[in-house]
């Protein structure tokens, strides 16, 4: 058989971008020598990559690029990528001498199933961690770095990033970019696809430095003693990807109260399409809040603040008692609802942060919410399902698609009654192609059922591996993995980790997050016999 | 002056037997019967030969000729036309086409294709046809500003919810502004403490949706508003028009139209119109759908026989009110006389609107209010203007008595002008200015 894809110009862009991931290595490699720790983690990494990256690159000296070699292409990329920023966190658990090092704990990311889950969590942004210390003791400030950088070079998209610097990679570009931007189509901002992929990158560097340097700011008021340059830098770099690593094991419950107000906004900005911004710095700033999906998704957002925060004021969001297996600690229940219920301000600040958090697929906790009751518990478990705006970098549905098959449904029931009536279905006032609403149709449904077979998987291989998950846990773990949230409840709550689930239970969530961040139809693709033959 | 028109049709030849007597008209058409008839039928010279020919109207004497009119039916030709005149005669120039596209071009820069005035057959056979639809209670409606701003003129009846009222009460519409008052024959400017009586005639500027909910507020027995059930069939030019001026005024019209095709492109483009796509003869549909009940029935299908069948169909089935789109000029009275409410002929439109224009003469969209007692102007603000660069409180203060800034559109942007709206150079300003004092006025602007 011969194939029809020309699978060599694929894997010979993805050793062009493989190559290049040994720029951003660099970075942990520097603090690893400013922190005076081992660099032999990133020291073997940066050369691995190099030789890899050019080695594949050889396979094909003028890669030619169409739209089958690109969903090859932007798949394998993100698989490769996660597989090589595996390999720090492996060689940092393994064999580095002890003359090298100080002795440290094992580390969790030893087994090399974690070190990918830890990986592709971390490149997917889903903020899903296997860590089983989240601590400077277990862990060096090199590795914590990279893992926070994985984020943020996942955020705006890898290929995106390849595509702004890559000139050869501006014809098909933004074939490319479609193939991994999140919701339905892209917006081109300029007539140059790589000038547009440097407009969104421009945007998505500023907004990090400009967290980095507020959150930087409390440190030197002394408002907040925690956020050191370190802490500052890191949680910028998981916030505007909507990633959710956090190099404290308590996430943002760590910060401070006004730490957490101004993350809050740039969670919400890191949700919102990015094309937006660019029209508001080169255009009407005006336009942005006429935009139908900015509107509808900072609606969903206030609603569900609105409605978390009567449930936890009022005390209804919490359990009444610490559940008899003990989960998590009675002592710890009342201490955190004590402070909170009929208290305006943390409970005002815990359900907008925890529902921003959610909806945006960041990720990170301000509170341990799996002391709240399953009522609250349901709210975020609904909320993982709205995600962030097209052209973000959030994950999930995407509010866009919700917004749409609303609509379609009403002129569905409007057109029973008058079959005659011809109803586009609107955004924004421009009427939507039938075609794209097929699409969002597809996508949406084909979201539910690999969530639903998800769970029903998980559950099994969770009775299969003797482990105690409860159907909203389990739902929480697909559903969080699949929409690369990042926490979920019971044992992969915001204060736990995913560790106890099996190592098969571990590589098939390593595929729902790469799926999920493709937005699962370029993944899908590569799997139909119809894309491979000629 | 010597006016020079392209095309001997019907439009051609109906503005140069408006023209001839007061203008030395000469007539160019390529049928070399048809200029033969004209040079009988009116006093005017007919030429027979290619408009666009720049020989053919040097021949028409354009090198000295006040204005050209290009009306022939074919769009681009007319055009050509105008272009061509441009480049060798200084002329005023009129175009008519029935490409709204067009128009849309010209709009954005009036130098586009040479063209000084440019008419829209389609599109002002539409507002023709909503004129009679729209505003029950209103005396007269006037579009300016390309549809954003109405100046509309109400006949305030003794019942009316505003008679014996304040201005200032009576002003509850924020994109409206009262430009005046007429009583017993005099112009008068409100204040805030003015009070509208009965048999007062009103006359207001501002977006065509306030001036709607306005006509609601001063008549609502007499204006059913946006409850008044219209249903375009057919959906030609004028059609999607129809609608689309219809939507504007804050109705909710239907539009029936056979193509499916056309159907969803008119649907996307009319989001507040129900486009459904069906046969208008349907009666089973028709029934289905109510159409019976409907106040109007507009027939804008492509052909006059399919509009009649149309209007008597509606007429039959309860429908209040038909109106129809004729073509044939001839036919107008014909199907007026058996059963068609309202007749409009698109020719006849374009003719009356060429013939108006170039008697009132120059480039500035005026209404007359009650022939005569007042003018409403639109102007293009530039520097030099008063108003430029300052509050209208200061402005208006240096201006005679007798002129109210009714309405600003900004880069196609409805302002509402009050004491404090500060005029930018380049805004459209639509104003009310009392006869008396327009010649003092306009130089100042």
């Amino acid at each position: 058989m011969k194939l029809r894809v020309d699978y060599r110009a694929s894997l010979s862009l993805v050793g062009s971008i493989l190559k290049y991931l040994a720029v951003p290595l660099c970075f942990p490699l520097l603090v690893a020598l400013y922190y005076g720790e081992t660099v032999v983690p990133f020291a073997v990494t940066i050369p691995l990559t190099v030789v890899l990256g050019a080695g594949l690159e050889r396979l094909d000296p003028d890669p030619d690029i169409r739209a089958r070699e690109g969903f090859l292409m932007v798949g394998l990329t993100w698989l490769s990528v996660a597989v090589v920023g595996a390999v720090p966190y492996l060689i940092e658990a393994h064999g580095i001498p002890p003359a090298v090092a100080p002795v440290r704990p094992a580390s969790t990311l030893g087994n090399p199933a974690n070190a990918l889950f830890e990986s592709m969590s971390g490149f997917t942004t889903t903020g899903a961690t296997v860590l089983g210390e989240i601590s400077f003791d277990a862990h060096t400030r090199g590795i914590m770095m990279w893992r926070q950088l994985t984020q943020w070079l996942g955020g705006m998209g890898i290929v995106v990033l390849a595509v702004a610097i890559l000139p050869e990679l501006s014809v098909g570009g933004a074939q490319l970019m479609d193939a991994e931007a999140p919701g339905p189509g892209i917006e081109k901002l300029t007539p140059r696809i790589a000038e547009t992929a440097r407009a969104l990158w421009g945007a998505y560097i500023g907004f990090t430095v400009l967290e980095a340097a507020l959150l930087y700011g409390l440190f030197l008021l002394g408002i907040d003693p925690n956020l050191t340059l370190y802490n500052a830098v890191a949680h910028a770099l998981t916030t505007m990807p909507t990633g959710g690593f956090s190099p404290e094991a308590r996430s943002i419950e760590a910060l401070s109260a006004a730490a957490q107000w101004i993350i809050i906004p740039f969670m919400v900005a890191a949700g919102v399409n990015f094309a937006l911004f660019w029209h508001a710095l080169t255009g009407d700033p005006r336009h942005v809040f006429e935009d139908t999906e900015f509107r509808s998704y900072v609606g969903v957002m206030a609603a569900l603040t609105a409605l978390l925060s009567v449930l936890l004021f009022t005390g209804a969001g919490f359990t009444a008692s610490a559940p008899a297996d003990g989960t998590f600690d009675a002592a710890y229940l009342g201490e955190v609802s004590g402070i909170i219920v009929g208290q305006v301000e943390p409970t005002l600040r815990h359900a907008a942060f925890q529902v921003v958090a959610i909806v945006t697929t960041t990720g990170y906790a301000s509170i341990d919410f799996n002391a709240w009751s399953t009522p609250a518990k349901y709210v975020l478990l609904f909320a993982m399902f709205i995600g962030g705006s097209a052209g973000s970098t959030g994950g999930s549905v995407k509010v866009v698609r919700w917004y749409v098959i609303v609509k379609s449904v009403r002129r569905e029931l409007y057109t029973t009654a008058h079959p005659e009536a011809v109803r586009p279905v609107r955004l924004a006032g421009r009427a939507l192609d039938e075609r794209a609403i097929r699409g969002i149709y597809a996508f949406t449904l084909l979201y539910l059922v690999i969530f639903f077979v998800a769970t029903g998987l998980l559950f099994l291989d969770g009775v299969r591996h003797g482990q105690t998950l409860t159907l909203l846990e389990t739902m929480a773990a697909a559903a969080s993995t699949l929409g690369n949230v990042g926490p979920g409840f019971g044992v992969a709550g915001p204060m736990g980790s995913y560790l106890g689930f099996s190592n098969a239970a571990k590589l098939f969530m390593v595929a729902l997050m790469w799926i999920g961040r493709l937005e699962i139809l370029p993944v899908l693709v590569l799997l139909t016999p119809e894309y491979w033959r000629r | 002056m010597r006016v020079v028109i392209v095309g001997a049709g019907q439009v051609g030849s109906s503005i140069a037997a408006d023209l001839a007597d007061v203008h030395e008209v000469v007539v160019i058409d390529s049928d070399a019967e048809r200029v033969e008839d004209m040079n009988y039928s009116h006093d005017v010279l007919a030429i027979a030969g290619d408009g666009t020919a720049v020989s053919t109207l040097e021949e028409a004497g354009v090198d000295d000729a006040g204005m050209v009119i290009a009306s022939t039916d074919d769009d681009e030709t007319n055009i050509v036309v105008c272009s061509t005149v441009k480049a060798i005669s200084d002329a005023f120039t009129i175009a008519r086409v029935k490409n709204t596209e067009y128009l849309r071009t010209w709009q954005r820069s009036k130098k586009a294709f040479g063209i000084d005035f440019m008419v829209c057959t389609n599109l002002l056979a539409a507002e023709s046809i909503v004129r009679i639809i729209g505003l029950p209670a209103a005396r007269d409606v006037d579009p300016f500003a390309g549809g954003r701003v109405q100046m509309a003129e109400f006949e305030v009846a003794e019942n009316s919810p505003v008679s014996n009222v304040t201005i200032r009460e009576a002003d509850r519409f924020e994109a409206l502004t009262f430009a005046a008052i007429l009583r017993n024959g005099t112009v008068e400017i409100p204040r805030g403490e003015t009070v509208i009586q009965p048999n007062d005639r009103v006359v207001v500027i501002g977006t065509p949706k306030s001036v709607q909910e306005f006509a609601r507020t001063v008549a609502p027995d007499e204006s059913p508003g946006t409850a008044e059930e219209v249903v375009v069939v057919g959906g030609s030019e004028i059609g999607f028009h129809v609608a689309r001026l219809l939507e504007e005024r804050g109705f909710r019209p239907r539009l029936i139209e056979r193509d499916p095709e056309r159907a969803r492109n008119l649907a996307e483009k009319l989001p507040d119109t129900v486009v459904m796509e069906s046969d208008a003869t349907d009666t089973e549909f028709l029934e289905r759908e109510h159409v019976g009940d409907a106040d109007l029935v507009v027939a804008a299908l492509e052909s006059d026989e399919k509009n009649l069948l149309v209007s008597l169909l509606a007429a039959r089935i309860g429908v209040e009110r038909t109106v129809a789109v004729i073509d044939t000029t001839e036919y107008v009275d014909l199907f007026e006389a058996v059963g068609v409410d309202v007749g409009v002929n698109p020719r006849e439109v374009v003719a009356e609107e060429i013939t108006r224009f170039t008697r009132e003469g120059g480039a500035e969209n005026v209404a007359l209010i009650e022939s005569d007692k007042a003018e409403v102007l639109e102007i293009e603000v530039d520097d030099a203007s008063v108003l430029a660069g300052r509050e209208i409180r200061e402005s208006i203060q240096q201006l005679p008595e007798g002129v109210v800034v009714g309405a600003i559109t900004r880069d196609r942007e409805f302002i509402t002008p009050r004491g404090d709206t500060v005029v930018e150079a380049g805004d459209h300003v639509v104003l009310f200015v009392d006869a008396a004092v327009v010649s003092e006025v306009t130089p100042e602007l």
